[in-house]
């Protein structure tokens, strides 16, 4: 219904702003599309970022160990290793938390996030040690959604906050 | 013979604590989830859903027990006090008709900039919504150039550009719930999370 859609507040605003965008120069439109194209590039693989780490922590991506430094982006397939000192705490972009302790080994598997839609898959393997979660909106939108993968069994997460431990 | 036996029980115990293990936590937010193993063919092999409540894993049954807080707290509490904040939301408004926010969403701005600075690793999520007039999709882009306006305020004062990520969520996380088509100011807004 575009004609009840034209009398609707929310549409008038959205012209409001159109008009704004007209009056502006080419040239700082221009400008202004790569700034907002630049981070959508940039958003696509980041799936987190590294909160704290302490003592041995690091990221092995595609066979090299990065150290581990608040701010640091994450992707798809990194691993979360910690030493015998180490810890490690991440914030993904669908808002699900981890820390990790000492002597861990964690994949971060498979992670897809729709951010409008809120549709998404996080597999997560923990080889070793122990790794705290608290569930964000993947898991949120969608029961078992995420699942966290130990040696033996897998984990059906269904919003919640919890505790894996995968002994030596 | 049958005092062999706890031994031998107290050994399995003990070995299965240094195998692999699920708790569940209390939530922060006062509310406690679940979590399912799962048995591979669309099933639960166990459901964990009240506080403590832990699970040795394994390839045949797994039975779900309570633990005690303190003993939980004993061996895990260092690990959970490492789990990074909450993410803090701030609700921003516009004048209406405009692209400009009201006087106090401009303050909380401000507030929103200090949060970040607080914050070692942080980024910032800015999210726009919409009422439930119109279609799916024209909501989907208006609330997208609602997030994005306040993204370039952001970066106005000061904010790195890569540390500010714009998303548009449409009509599907009302702040006040309205039949669809329904005009609602309070559900015409941006959500700036900081994590």
């Amino acid at each position: 219904m575009p004609q009840a859609r034209a009398t609707a507040p929310d549409y008038s605003e959205a012209r409001a702003a159109r008009g704004t965008r007209s009056t502006t120069s080419m040239r700082t439109l221009a400008s202004w599309g790569l700034c907002l194209l630049l981070p959508a590039l940039a958003a696509e693989a980041d799936i987190g970022r590294v909160k704290s780490a302490s003592g041995a922590a690091s990221i092995e991506r595609a066979g090299s160990l990065l150290p581990a430094t608040p701010g640091q982006l994450l992707e798809q397939s990194d691993v979360l290793v910690t030493g015998p000192d180490g810890s490690l705490s991440v914030t993904f972009v669908d808002n699900t938390r981890f820390a990790a302790g000492a002597n861990a080994r964690v994949e971060l598997a498979r992670f897809r996030f729709d951010p409008t839609t809120h549709e998404g898959e996080f597999d997560t393997r923990v080889r070793r040690g122990s790794l705290a979660i608290i569930s964000g909106q993947i898991a949120k939108h969608t029961p078992d959604a995420m699942r966290v993968h130990t040696p033996t069994s897998i984990l059906g997460v269904r919003g919640t906050e919890f505790i894996v431990d995968v002994g030596p | 013979m049958k005092t062999p036996l706890l031994p031998v029980l107290l050994a399995c115990l003990l070995a299965a604590c240094a195998g692999e293990r699920v708790i569940l936590l209390p939530g922060s937010s006062g509310h406690t989830g679940a979590v399912a193993v799962l048995d591979g063919k669309g099933g639960d092999k166990a459901l964990l859903d009240s506080p403590y409540a832990s699970a040795a894993l394994g390839a045949g049954s797994v039975k779900p027990r309570t633990l005690e807080a303190q003993a939980v707290e004993r061996e895990y509490g260092t690990l959970i006090r490492a789990l990074p904040p909450a993410p803090r939301v701030f609700v921003l408004q516009f004048e209406e008709g405009t692209t400009s926010l009201v006087p106090e969403s401009l303050g909380r701005l401000q507030e929103l900039l200090a949060e970040v600075a607080a914050r070692p690793g942080a980024e910032v999520q800015v999210t726009g919504h919409t009422d439930r007039v119109g279609k799916l999709e024209d909501n989907d882009a208006l609330s997208r150039q609602r997030a994005d306006s306040v993204r370039q305020l952001l970066v106005e004062r000061g904010l790195a550009a890569e540390l500010v990520r714009a998303v548009g969520r449409g009509e599907r996380e009302p702040l006040v719930p309205t039949d669809d088509e329904a005009a609602e100011p309070r559900n015409r807004r941006v959500e700036a999370l900081v994590r």
